[in-house]
């Protein structure tokens, strides 16, 4: 009725749709949301579905044959030079997670329990080590082990051994290392952010009930900084799996994981089909292994309770 | 308000505070408190926020420990032991229930430790949750429970223990006002029932009012009276604590006599005063500070007469629902009297600036130290 009076009702109507659109919550977030969208699909998912689709065929020198096989996988899963690389990157990753996960730890608990008034700085302190490029820190480690490095001539200045180990460097407890260095600072921040977000007041609350302080740690701040450990466990866990310049650096003849023959697959050996089916198929191991992890520990603070 | 049956009251003492000051550097949050609270008491700390009253607690609890002096618990002196081994539970104003844990595990959470035997545990968690009405609600978590329901998650984690002491950091005031006043009511009730000394810190007069068995009074650091409710309210020992509980009216008084237990005063309003000396009463030159409570001062309708009466002009009336506030101006003092009359006589109805007469008993005007 008062839209007669007041004339052209449908363009009247069409434009408050429009603003009622644009201004409804899931068309904004999905405006906001859109550009990293694109960008993670172009950049993300279209490489993954180009090395998934490799993996199923073969290369005959310089060309490669699109018929569908899963030969790549039998070799990947079967041949015992893989099968070894890939144990061993699981092995690596997994200590190294788990070391980086158990040295972090007492650190983030100092800052956010006992960092007082510093606590941003000794954050600050913490990124130091990232200021330089991880080539230069991986190298530091060769450094410090090497044959005629820092830690041999201090032990032979100690008098503990007589001639230089040649045990340190170019193996894969080379790798564990120096990977554990590399990522701390990974694993600090998440187990920092959940440490802080524990109420002071519950730890009070569990000393007022009879619970000393290691009691009260394991039953309180324990389990509910596990989301902290959680995360610090993956952000280690993933990507060291996949690393190929730390052991090419550091880790010598036994020191060599997965990443290193996916590489020589894509590069010298040019058999990117295998190279692709090593790939996908460390990718899956890595996303069970993840998962396991999860479960692990829930299971781990279901059963502390 | 009517006093409270005390069952398990004894006079035997369980807290003995002596002499106690906190200082963080110059700043004291007490300042040489002493204090004895006895078994099977509830008692309050009753001050504004800042006053010290909650870093007393936490001495209590062992979360803190005093600068100098010493607290004792049952007896037993307190000095180096720490919060985990002392004989004291407590229920925190955040109520800190564990997120991670059900209500029952968080209830349990202390007897845990005890290793205690044959279903003994069980037992004394469902006698914990019946005692604070939650019965049935063992397995819901933190995150699923209301705010009054936290709070007796709270308490009953703390009664399990069998404490001597529970101590209560103002457990009330997160919750609205009617779940609060029914609270109130419910913590009296238990606090008879398991005959546990209780000691309650709250900023709320009335909270204090109505639930303890007495009442420390707490400003600045300093404990300015320690008294039951009824002592606090009617003879409050100072001007800050007659000011901190309910409205007063204070008048100016001239001293014209004065001995070991009572003071002889000249008011411009009142008259010449017969009053008791308070404790605190320090001479202040030749004058002194009187105050009356508005609701003892009643208005005279028509005729009526009284054996003590002033008479002045309503200035202001202020209508709130079951009374009425009039500020009634006296010649001869300086501040104009605030009264509060019920409205059952129509109270409510008194055009403002009619001339009333006011009626007090002589008895209902204390003196004061400022």
């Amino acid at each position: 009725m008062t839209a007669a009076v007041e004339g052209s009702p449908p363009l009247r109507m069409t434009r408050a749709r429009r603003n009622a659109l644009l201004q409804s919550e899931p068309v904004q977030g999905l405006a906001l949301i859109s550009p990293t969208f694109i960008y993670a699909l172009i950049l993300l998912v279209l490489p993954i579905l180009v090395v998934i689709a490799h993996s199923f065929w073969t290369q005959h020198y310089l060309t490669i044959d699109r018929t569908f096989t899963l030969e790549n996988y039998r070799v990947a899963l079967t041949e015992p030079i893989y099968r070894d690389l890939l144990w061993r990157s699981l092995y690596i990753s997994l200590t190294v997670s788990l070391l980086t996960v158990l040295l972090a730890y007492p650190i983030a608990y100092f800052i956010s329990f006992h960092g007082g008034r510093h606590k941003s700085l000794w954050l600050f302190l913490i990124t130091i080590p990232f200021w330089t490029s991880y080539l230069l820190r991986v190298m530091s480690w060769k450094v410090i082990l090497g044959y005629n490095g820092v830690l041999n001539s201090g032990l032979m200045g100690l008098g503990i051994i007589d001639e230089p180990s040649t045990a340190l460097l170019y193996n894969s407890s080379a790798v564990i290392i120096t990977l554990t260095h590399a990522w701390a600072a990974f694993a600090i921040l998440p187990i920092f952010v959940s440490l802080e977000k524990v109420d002071r007041t519950l730890v009070e609350a569990a000393t007022d009930l009879g619970d000393g302080p290691l009691r009260s740690f394991l039953r309180v701040t324990l389990p509910l900084s596990a989301p902290g450990v959680i995360s610090a466990a993956l952000i280690v866990m993933i990507p060291t799996v996949g690393d190929y310049v730390t052991p090419k650096l550091v880790g010598g003849k036994d020191g060599v994981m997965i990443a290193n023959a996916i590489q020589a697959q894509f590069g010298k050996a040019s058999n990117w089909p295998l190279g692709a089916a090593l790939s996908v198929t460390t990718m899956l191991i890595v996303t069970l292994m993840a998962g396991a992890t999860v479960l692990i520990i829930r299971a781990v603070q279901r059963l502390a309770r | 308000m009517p006093e409270q049956p005390q069952i398990f009251q004894s006079d035997r003492s369980m807290i003995e505070i002596k002499n106690v000051t906190r200082s963080y550097g110059a700043f004291k949050a007490l300042d040489d408190a002493s204090l004895t609270i006895r078994e099977g008491e509830f008692f309050s700390l009753l001050g504004p926020s800042g006053c010290g009253k909650t870093t007393l607690l936490r001495m209590i609890a062992g979360f803190d420990n005093p600068t100098s002096g010493s607290i004792s618990v049952g007896g037993q002196p307190m000095e180096g032991i720490p919060a985990n081994r002392r004989p004291t539970n407590m229920v925190f104003q955040s109520y800190a229930i564990f997120p991670h844990l059900n209500v029952e595990q968080n209830v349990a959470y202390g007897l845990k430790r005890l290793k205690l035997q044959g279903g003994e545990e069980k037992r004394r968690v469902e006698e914990a949750l019946a005692q604070v009405s939650l019965t049935g609600l063992g397995k819901r978590l933190a995150t699923e429970l209301s705010g009054g329901q936290r709070q007796r998650v709270a308490l009953a984690r703390a009664l399990v223990m069998r404490p001597k002491v529970l101590l209560l950091d103002e457990p009330l005031s997160a919750l609205d006002k009617k779940l609060r006043e029914q609270m109130q009511v419910e913590l009296r009730r238990l606090q008879q029932a398991v005959g546990i000394t209780f000691v309650l810190v709250t900023h709320d007069q009335y909270e204090a009012l109505a639930m303890s068995d007495r009442i420390a009074v707490m400003f600045g650091g300093r404990i300015a009276q320690v008294a039951s409710p009824k002592e606090i309210y009617q003879r409050p020992v100072t001007r800050q604590v007659a000011d901190f509980l309910g409205g007063m009216n204070f008048v100016k008084a001239e001293i014209v006599e004065e001995d070991g237990a009572s003071l002889v005063v000249d008011t411009l309003g009142f008259g010449r005063i017969k009053t008791d000396k308070p404790k605190a009463f320090v001479r202040n030159g030749g004058g002194a500070t009187l105050g009356i409570r508005p609701e003892r001062l009643r208005v005279l309708w028509d005729n009526a007469t009284a054996k003590f009466e002033v008479a002045g002009k309503v200035v202001e009336r202020h209508y709130f629902g079951e009374i009425t506030h009039l500020i009634v101006e006296i010649p001869g003092l300086e501040k104009p009297l605030s009264v509060t009359e019920t409205n059952d006589f129509g109270a409510d109805d008194i055009p403002v600036g009619t001339s009333i007469r006011l009626a007090y008993d002589p008895e209902a005007l204390v003196a004061m130290a400022d």
